[in-house]
């Protein structure tokens, strides 16, 4: 059985304590992490703003993008250590959602946490690229809240937006 | 012909100054053609020098800033504000705040230029140490090098080169662009919040990190003297750029003294060749607006200082900065807003200030920009950028413009 545990600044201690209570012992574990393009692309961007005055070596984008496989690195050790067993690590670069698509092909389950606002139960929940990757995800999703559950009501009843319209004749 | 001439230039060294082919300096191309743009009459040797004269002092200027900003990097600056960045148990939402303020104040004290170069790499640092998402951090640096670069002359290369032509002394500049640069920098924050609401709900690392900060407080009283010698010397009727190479001296000793930096790293930041790229481009500029552009632009370009007419003086230089790029658009337009007063100056300003954050550098450059990236590899995420842009640029706009409107009228043009 092949568990992906899909690794995001900020939610990832979820993640990896669900893996660790649902895979199995004989299961590979494999923790994931995708580093977008966006932080290099928009610092090489506004530095190609200042006409000019570019000189190659003072290109913030260039060391924003070493800094980014740092924390990469360091951000899958930590889940690693976290977890406390033995797994594999994937760093992928490219556009998240569908990375995390691409490498949950063959896969068992995908472990990811919501990524949206999780102050309360409902639809927000989810951000765009968990709502991306759970609506692709070409195998079993497990689905976790980054903190405790949030308390709160159940779904509303329908408001009055949701009655049938009244029709005057 | 002449006309021809000077538009194929002007397109020339544009192209180049984004492509840099052999990584020569965009002099190389500029001078050149500045030189072809006076030999074939397009404007006479006397208006090439009266250029020259008029942006050189400016160039002085700017080089004193970027030294300064330089200098303030190598004592620990900008070190110290990635630990504040970083420091204690912050979530992303008051990491974002953090960031808001003082990516606002770098660009407006050390200008845009330092907030591209050595702020960005910092945020980055202390965003990724505190397990937040890095992505809205970084977006939230390169938008503020654009619309927090309203509110003093030194914020922006754009500001000081009209801040000279509009006859405006340098606290009257900040006293009226105040409120416009609040307004701007409000008004991205109230975007951002809303934009990256799933990525700011993600919870911070648990343990916080508590390191000393180590403010280097002579930077900081330097900083604030320098800030101060502006106001004074521009009521005094002396160029403040004297006091920005002023405020560069002496940090510049105490760093050659201390071992900290070496004269080349100094004339390095100040960036010689550059000089000679903006006078070229304005020689180049003038080439094509003395030849028809101007009269062109000269009927569509609204008069006066009512509210409308500034809301389209800011969109026409917001749309000339996105086609272009902020640099050459200044050039092209301050010769039209300048008769109109200072208001149609400055609205001309937040236009080319904060329209930048459509395209980053202008379209043309985009499409050439796009290419650099797959060089390295990079997916651009252009489709993003442009609608964070769509949603922020517009609305910066009318709110900087609708405070300088309010400005203008409270203080006065």
């Amino acid at each position: 059985m092949i568990v992906i545990t899909w690794i995001v600044e900020g939610t990832w201690p979820a993640c990896v304590d669900a893996a660790g209570a649902v895979a199995p012992a004989d299961a590979e574990i494999v923790l994931l992490h995708v580093t977008g393009g966006e932080a290099p692309a928009a610092a090489r961007g506004a530095y190609a703003g200042l006409m000019g005055r570019r000189r190659p070596e003072r290109d913030p984008g260039a060391r924003v993008a070493e800094l980014g496989a740092v924390s990469a690195r360091d951000l899958l050790e930590a889940a690693a250590g976290r977890l406390g067993r033995p797994c594999a690590t994937a760093e992928r670069r490219g556009r998240t959602e569908r990375e995390v698509v691409a490498a949950a092909e063959g896969a068992d389950l995908l472990i990811l946490a919501r990524d949206g606002d999780d102050t309360r139960l409902g639809p927000r929940s989810l951000g765009p690229a968990s709502r991306f990757v759970v609506d692709h995800a070409p195998c079993a999703v497990l689905l976790v809240w980054p903190r405790e559950v949030p308390a709160g009501p159940l779904p509303p009843p329908p408001g009055p937006g949701h009655r049938p319209p009244l029709r005057p004749d | 012909m002449a006309e021809a001439v000077s538009t194929g230039l002007l397109a020339v060294v544009l192209i180049a100054a984004v492509v840099r082919p052999w990584g020569w300096p965009e002099a190389v191309i500029a001078a050149p053609a500045a030189v072809i743009v006076v030999a074939t009459g397009a404007i006479d040797p006397h208006q090439a020098l009266g250029q020259a004269e008029r942006i050189g002092p400016v160039i002085g200027f700017l080089a004193a800033v970027l030294i300064l900003a330089q200098l303030c990097d190598d004592e620990g600056l900008f070190r110290a504000l990635g630990r504040w960045l970083g420091n204690g148990a912050v979530p992303p939402r008051r990491l974002l705040a953090r960031v808001f303020a003082v990516a606002a104040t770098v660009t407006a004290v050390l200008s845009l230029d330092a907030t591209v170069v050595l702020l960005t790499p910092v945020v980055f640092a202390a965003a990724a140490r505190l397990g937040a998402r890095v992505k809205p951090h970084i977006y939230a640096v390169s938008h503020l090098a654009n619309s927090g670069s309203l509110l003093l002359p030194v914020s922006n290369l754009t500001n000081l080169i009209a801040f000279a032509a509009a006859g405006l002394s340098f606290p009257r500049f900040a006293a009226l662009m105040a409120l416009p640069w609040l307004a701007a920098v409000t008004s991205e924050y109230v975007v951002f919040r809303r934009i990256f609401r799933s990525d700011l709900y993600a919870p911070a690392r648990p343990e916080p990190a508590a390191d000393p900060i180590g403010v280097p407080w002579l930077v900081v009283t330097l900083l604030g003297a320098t800030m101060a010698g502006f106001v004074v010397t521009s009521l005094a009727g002396v160029n403040p750029a004297w006091v920005a190479a002023a405020g560069a001296a002496a940090l510049a000793a105490r760093g050659l003294a201390r071992g900290q930096t070496n004269p080349r790293a100094i004339w390095r930041a100040a960036d010689g060749a550059f000089l000679i790229f903006v006078v070229a481009l304005a020689v180049v500029v003038a080439g094509v607006t003395d030849n028809g552009l101007a009269g062109a632009l000269q009927r569509v370009m609204p008069s006066g200082s009512s509210l409308w007419a500034l809301l389209a003086t800011a969109a026409l230089a917001a749309a000339a900065a996105n086609v272009i790029n902020n640099l050459p658009a200044v050039l092209v337009l301050l010769p039209l807003a300048a008769p109109s007063g200072p208001g149609a100056v400055l609205a001309m300003l937040i236009g080319v200030n904060i329209g930048p954050n459509l395209t980053y550098t202008g379209s043309l450059a985009t499409l050439l920009w796009r290419r650099v990236l797959r060089e390295h590899g990079e997916e651009p995420g252009v489709a993003e950028f442009t609608r964070l842009g769509l949603l922020t640029v517009p609305l910066a706009l009318v709110a900087a413009v609708v405070a300088l409107w309010t400005g203008l009228r409270v203080i006065g043009g």
